[in-house]
């Protein structure tokens, strides 16, 4: 069990372990989008090649596999983490990062127009997820 | 140009909003009466995934990640993500009227920031359309509106 108030990892470690989580769950989903928008439009392929098809599509996409992965290895850096440094802090702390980590990939890697209006909504909810798991 | 969402795509979004936070609701109730799992009472696993909270729960989360991938193909990462942060105000909406949990005024304006963060990005184009030209440096276009203020 872990005591309130009882951090057992250093500073450097503990954030080290939190931009660990971030940057798996960043990668994980920019390559999930970036799959899904080689694939295309999902309601098209279902609406010509039925569910099981667009299952088909989705499933054999290396890049959406490595997706996964990704965010299998935040699932398990965050258990990882919640084991040493508190869960007050983990937690939102690493979602609040995903947040803003993922505005930056998105422009950068998948070339979204990450406009003013994005930019605010990615501080704001970062705020908010902060505050509310607070 | 304008990348504007039909009212079907707008229910997948309210699907993405919705399950993710009733099936994180429904998990969290179903694991309390299971009881805490530990290393050593692994069986109790087996035990949970009987449970039909546990089991709608799950449901909810695989109804989620379908409806979460269709709409990242029709739309920017950037436009989806926001809606699934919205999912946390759901789910404390419910911790306050389901299970009776206090909110505190951290939490109320996290709230606020959250769905101020939804709005902002709601009311823009949700997908960059650029598919067939390979990004040349073509600059923003003027009619665009307040949406494509700055790019940075």
């Amino acid at each position: 069990m872990i005591h309130a108030g009882h951090i057992y990892a250093g500073t450097i470690e503990t954030w080290a372990a939190i931009l660990t989580v971030a940057a798996t769950a960043v990668a994980g989903d920019v390559l999930t989008a970036g799959a899904m928008r080689r694939i295309g439009d999902l309601d098209l392929i279902r609406a010509k090649s039925g569910l099981g098809g667009a299952v088909r599509a989705v499933a054999s996409s290396p890049m959406f596999l490595l997706g996964v992965l990704s965010m299998a290895a935040s699932f398990f850096s965050l258990l990882f983490t919640l084991s040493n440094v508190e869960l007050s802090l983990a937690a939102p702390a690493s979602a609040s990062l995903t947040f803003l980590g993922n505005a930056f990939a998105a422009k950068i890697f998948l070339k979204e127009n990450v406009n003013r209006r994005r930019w605010l909504a990615a501080l704001f909810v970062c705020a908010g997820v902060f505050l509310l798991a607070k | 140009m304008k990348h504007t969402l039909t009212p079907q795509r707008y229910l997948i979004l309210l699907a993405v909003m919705l399950t993710a936070s009733v099936g994180d609701t429904l998990l969290s109730y179903g694991m309390t009466q299971v009881g805490p799992v530990t290393l050593a009472h692994l069986g109790l696993l087996l035990a949970a995934i009987r449970n039909p909270w546990v089991i709608t729960g799950i449901l909810c989360l695989l109804g989620f990640f379908a409806s979460y991938l269709t709409a990242l193909s029709w739309a920017d990462l950037t436009f989806v993500l926001p809606a699934t942060a919205f999912g946390y105000v759901v789910v404390a909406f419910l911790a306050k009227y389901w299970q009776h949990e206090t909110i505190t005024v951290y939490r109320w304006v996290g709230i606020l920031l959250i769905v101020c963060g939804v709005g902002f990005v709601a009311n823009g184009p949700s997908l960059t359309l650029h598919e067939s030209h390979p990004v040349p440096e073509e600059p923003a276009p003027a009619g665009e509106g307040a949406g494509t203020g700055g790019t940075r």
